[in-house]
């Protein structure tokens, strides 16, 4: 026995948003999860168990450097978003490519910090401090890498199916994903390196 | 904010948020890095104007790249965004109140110790 | 040698089990698989299985899944308890008990992870995934594929849990295993790591139904169904999920830290090397104490949909039952250090989180009035799912006011980590959290399987829990007291025997009642003949489930309703509203697949790989999952209609059948 309230109510077909809103919530649960690795590295940042601080290790110049490198791939990301919107696939391609190497540079210059890191001796092992900055700055790190492979997949799902609603949803979610990446670099410049070299 | 849907728009949106940024960036930067600041300012001093120009940084990222501002009516977006916020905040700084108020009563240099034993009994 | 630990990491034939007990789980747990393996076989059901029920996207399907799994990690836990109560019991002066010491600590260990994750964290998510969509009205939720790869991701840390009887040992570190207990240099072992991962697994799984049920309840409800109008159940589940979000990224981030110390030789928790312990403690509870709340907001939920129902009245207080959830929501995240007064916090972090503690049984109290109100003057029928309610209430008030004692720091300090602590979160979380799904699970059964459950024995159950759970806790409060410390494998004062053994009593009088609630399903399934729900409303329902015909059709309503009341069935009901000839529209449904348990298998390789330390495993998992997710994303049509005639068709002859099965 169904009980039908008012038949004459049916549906509308209205445009799915509801992956829009849960990734944005997906979001917010990796803030948490960026939120507790940043209390435990300002916890231990000065447990260096008589190893090198990070006013020491830091070169700032190239954090600078790195942190331009993204701030720029996050409006080349809007840029492309804005190429979707005008459904140029041309346009599209050609900013995410120019975000997808501007990741590229600023991953390579990110491990290459911390190849120098250990090639010194100053790896995870050292110190609490060194511990949790490896973790957090990793981290970070990995989420970049894991959006540069999303990126790779989008391009090929573009040049082989052009924009379908299911692409350009995804470039969407791709976008939040890339700014919201961004603004925890932010904190992570301004609290571990910024601060760090501060010598507080 | 008024919805027009010209790329313009989105463009000017876009430019804002990334010159600002840069902007806020350059100045953290050079605060930390410059000799004029770091012998002006006392580092707790320079450590609060630098959270105070990073959350500068994310409202303007918040508005002019995630676009929270356009949101229409119900703003789960916004509300789970300051929901999480006040969390964050919790997380973030009861850890920091319950581990450094621990530090400050573990971790006692040996004089601090005496001191603060004899401050107890009263000596 | 060297060739094998290059390819199997530190598993080799010393991972088998040695000792006489683990010898003889470890042998009837893989004879029971392997029964249950050739059963099927010989059933011919392998096909059946796959197409049916694993692969299946359907919520109603994934909660019936999520519900049986965690019915034999009941019984798996229960198995625990009847151990630590027969080596408490016995185990007194010159008697060493049953159980070496690392046994007696691996069951503990074993018991309370088991208990919380995948017992009552799974009964949990049953439950919301068979309610939730059909109370607001919904045909399905809102990302039906990740519910999927939640639920097989919770399978797969069920099955590292269980692992340990088989193939190595579990953590010996408690359920929360403390750093540096828990580190690599005082547990070298796989043991911790197998609870890293279990955690890790699962607790993932569990983010995601967060997510899913939010977006769910937020964006799905039936058209008219404003957020207060919608029923308490759901509201619940909305502001559990919503903890759900926040509070498990703390256990990811805590346990990825804390195995990265281990096999990285990092220092976050160490002792040396400038390592913090208690960053640790301090982390672990900034999630564990919202997840008792997680826990106890959707049984609250049901017990207010119960005694709604079974008292013909509407719910006493609806709105301030929501800001009471909402306020226990929000102070929960500002309490965890009640967990950890001892550690040394000055007095005034102690004072605020102990006040703070004490403030969210204002709340609480507002709930249990507001029930009591509400069978107040009604015409209450005492079903089974009301006598799980007042063993409740009355256990659920008595435990919650030594949880206000235990929230003085000065008192905590007395009673920290000793029965009096174990017997007052028992209290919590049995007749809070394990009656409020037992009530769930009688009250919405026949919606789901089309026939009632036998209500003696279901009264039987409830009486035998309450009674044996005062016999079997009451005795704990006070040893606690008298100075028992919790975890203890052997005492030296024969005084303290009697009570154990009351203890004891108490346990069988609940093993008791957990047979009775066997023996009502098998004869409730035996006689469902005569059980049969003809109406879809067994119980004169409120709410917008009991509208639908029973068992619901996988596609849940025909015709999506339409709400304008709180109660919008009972309403409808009393109105009488004309019944119309229905209008049958094209439903859109998801395609089952195969994609959520192939990505939770590839999850389950990296976590066997990351216990046994196999880095080509856990890489072959880590790969294999990524493809499997690529792979299913890059598809587009996971989407089938059932046109318009066809629903009339199915409507129709549910209508005429009446019965099914």
């Amino acid at each position: 026995m169904t009980a039908p309230l008012d038949n004459a109510v049916t549906l509308k077909h209205t445009p799915d948003d509801k992956p829009l809103l849960g990734f944005w919530i997906y979001l917010m649960t990796d803030c948490l999860l960026f939120a507790s690795l940043f209390a435990t590295y300002i916890v231990l940042h000065n447990n260096t168990y008589g190893g090198p601080g990070g006013s020491e290790l830091f070169d700032m110049p190239s954090i600078l450097v790195e942190t331009l490198i993204l701030l720029t791939s996050s409006f080349t990301c809007g840029l492309a978003m804005i190429a979707v919107r005008q459904r140029s696939i041309k346009h599209t391609l050609f900013w995410i490519g120019f975000t997808f190497v501007l990741g590229v540079i600023f991953l390579f210059m990110e491990l290459t910090e911390f190849k120098h890191l250990i090639a010194e001796g100053n790896s995870w092992h050292r110190s609490g401090f060194l511990s949790s900055f490896f973790t957090l700055v990793g981290t970070h790190g990995l989420h970049i890498a894991i959006g540069l492979l999303w990126l790779l997949v989008m391009g090929w799902k573009l040049i082989k199916q052009g924009f379908t609603i299911n692409t350009i949803r995804r470039l969407t979610l791709f976008s939040m994903f890339w700014h919201f990446l961004d603004i925890i670099w932010i904190f992570i410049f301004t609290f571990v390196y910024l601060i760090g070299a501060l010598q507080l | 904010m008024k919805k027009i849907n010209s790329p313009s728009r989105h463009i000017i949106s876009y430019s804002i948020g990334f010159l600002s940024s840069i902007i806020l960036t350059v100045i953290a930067y050079a605060v930390v890095v410059h000799d004029v600041f770091t012998d002006f300012w006392s580092p707790a001093a320079i450590a609060i104007i630098l959270a105070v120009l990073a959350s500068l940084q994310l409202v303007i990222q918040l508005l002019f790249f995630l676009h929270l501002g356009d949101e229409e009516k119900p703003r789960w977006k916004l509300l789970s965004f300051i929901f999480a916020f006040i969390i964050l905040g919790i997380v973030v700084f009861g850890s920091l109140w319950i581990m450094f108020d621990l530090n400050a009563r573990m971790m006692m240099s040996p004089e601090d110790m005496i001191k603060y034993m004899n401050r107890q009994t009263g000596l | 040698m060297n060739l094998f630990a290059d390819i199997l990491g530190k598993l080799s034939f010393d991972a088998l089990p040695q000792e006489m007990v683990t010898l003889g789980a470890g042998i009837g747990m893989t004879l029971g698989a392997l029964g249950l393996v050739a059963l099927i076989t010989y059933l011919k059901r392998w096909t059946w299985l796959w197409k049916e029920w694993i692969t299946s996207l359907d919520p109603k399907k994934i909660g019936i899944m999520y519900i049986i799994v965690a019915t034999v990690m009941m019984l798996r836990g229960f198995a625990d308890v009847i151990m630590m109560r027969l080596q408490q019991a016995l185990s007194v002066g010159d008697s060493n008990g049953l159980f070496t010491a690392d046994t007696f600590q691996q069951v503990f260990s074993a018991h309370g992870t088991i208990m919380i994750f995948f017992v009552a964290m799974g009964l949990m998510f049953g439950i919301i995934n068979l309610i939730v969509p059909l109370q607001i009205g919904a045909r399905d939720v809102a990302f039906p594929f990740l519910n999927s790869v939640s639920f097989w991701l919770f399978f797969a840390g069920m099955i590292i849990i269980n692992l340990p009887m088989v193939l190595g040992e579990f953590s010996a570190a408690g359920w929360l295993a403390y750093p540096p207990l828990s580190g690599s240099q005082y547990s070298p072992g796989v043991g911790v790591d197998y609870w890293i991962w279990s955690l890790q697994l699962s607790g993932i799984g569990s983010l995601l139904s967060g997510i899913n049920f939010i977006v769910t309840i937020l964006k799905m409800r039936a058209p008219g169904m404003t957020l207060m109008k919608m029923p308490v159940f759901s509201w619940s589940v909305l502001i559990s999920m919503i903890m759900v979000i926040f509070a498990f990224p703390i256990l990811t981030a805590t346990l990825t830290l804390l195995y990265l110390d281990r096999t990285m030789g990092m220092h976050f928790f160490t002792a040396d090397g400038g390592g913090n312990m208690m960053m640790y403690v301090n982390l672990i509870w900034a999630w564990g104490h919202p997840e008792v709340y997680i826990l106890v907001l959707p049984a609250f939920g049901i017990f207010s949909e119960v005694v709604a129902t079974f008292s013909r009245k509407r719910l006493f207080g609806y709105k301030s039952m929501i800001w009471a959830m909402s306020a226990i929501a929000f102070l929960s995240f500002i309490v965890w250090l009640h967990h950890f007064f001892t550690m040394g916090a000055g007095a005034s972090v102690n004072a605020f989180f102990g006040i703070m503690t004490m403030i969210i049984g204002i709340p609480t109290g507002v709930k249990i009035f507001n029930w009591l109100f509400t069978m107040f003057r009604g015409r209450i029928k005492f079903n089974s799912p009301m006598i799980w309610f007042m063993g409740f209430v009355f256990l659920f008030t008595l435990g919650g006011m030594t949880g206000v004692m235990l929230a003085v720091p000065g008192i905590d300090y007395q009673v920290h980590n000793s029965l009096f602590l174990v017997a007052h979160f028992h209290t919590m979380i049995i007749s809070g959290v394990v009656f409020g799904f037992f009530a769930g699970l009688n009250y919405w059964f026949p919606k789901i399987f089309g026939f009632t459950l036998h209500e003696g024995l279901g009264k039987a159950a409830a009486w035998l829990w309450s009674c044996g759970f005062v016999l079997a806790f009451g005795p704990l409060f006070i040893l606690g007291l008298m100075g028992a410390t919790r975890r203890l494998d052997h005492y030296e004062d024969t005084s303290w025997q009697t009570l154990f053994i009351i203890a004891g009593v108490g346990v069988a009088i609940i093993g008791l009642g957990i047979a009775s609630q066997l023996l009502q399903i098998f004869i409730s399934v035996k006689r469902r003949k005569q059980n049969m729900d003809t109406t879809g409303d067994p119980w004169n329902g409120r709410t917008l489930e009991w509208s639908t015909v029973s068992p619901a059709p996988f596609y849940n309503f025909a015709i999506i309703p339409t709400v304008t009341e709180r109660d919008q069935f009972w309403e409808t009901k009393q109105t009488g509203s004309a019944q119309t000839a229905p209008i049958y529209t094209d439903i859109h449904m998801p395609k089952n697949t195969g994609a959520g348990v192939i990505i939770a298998g590839f999850s389950f390789l990296v976590g066997f790989g990351a216990v046994w330390h196999i880095p080509w495993l856990a890489v072959i998992g880590v790969a294999g999952a990524i493809i499997a997710i690529v792979i299913r994303l890059t598809n587009d049509e996971t989407e089938y209609t059932i046109p318009a005639t066809q629903v009339a068709q199915l409507e129709l002859a549910s209508q005429h059948k009446g019965q099914y099965k």
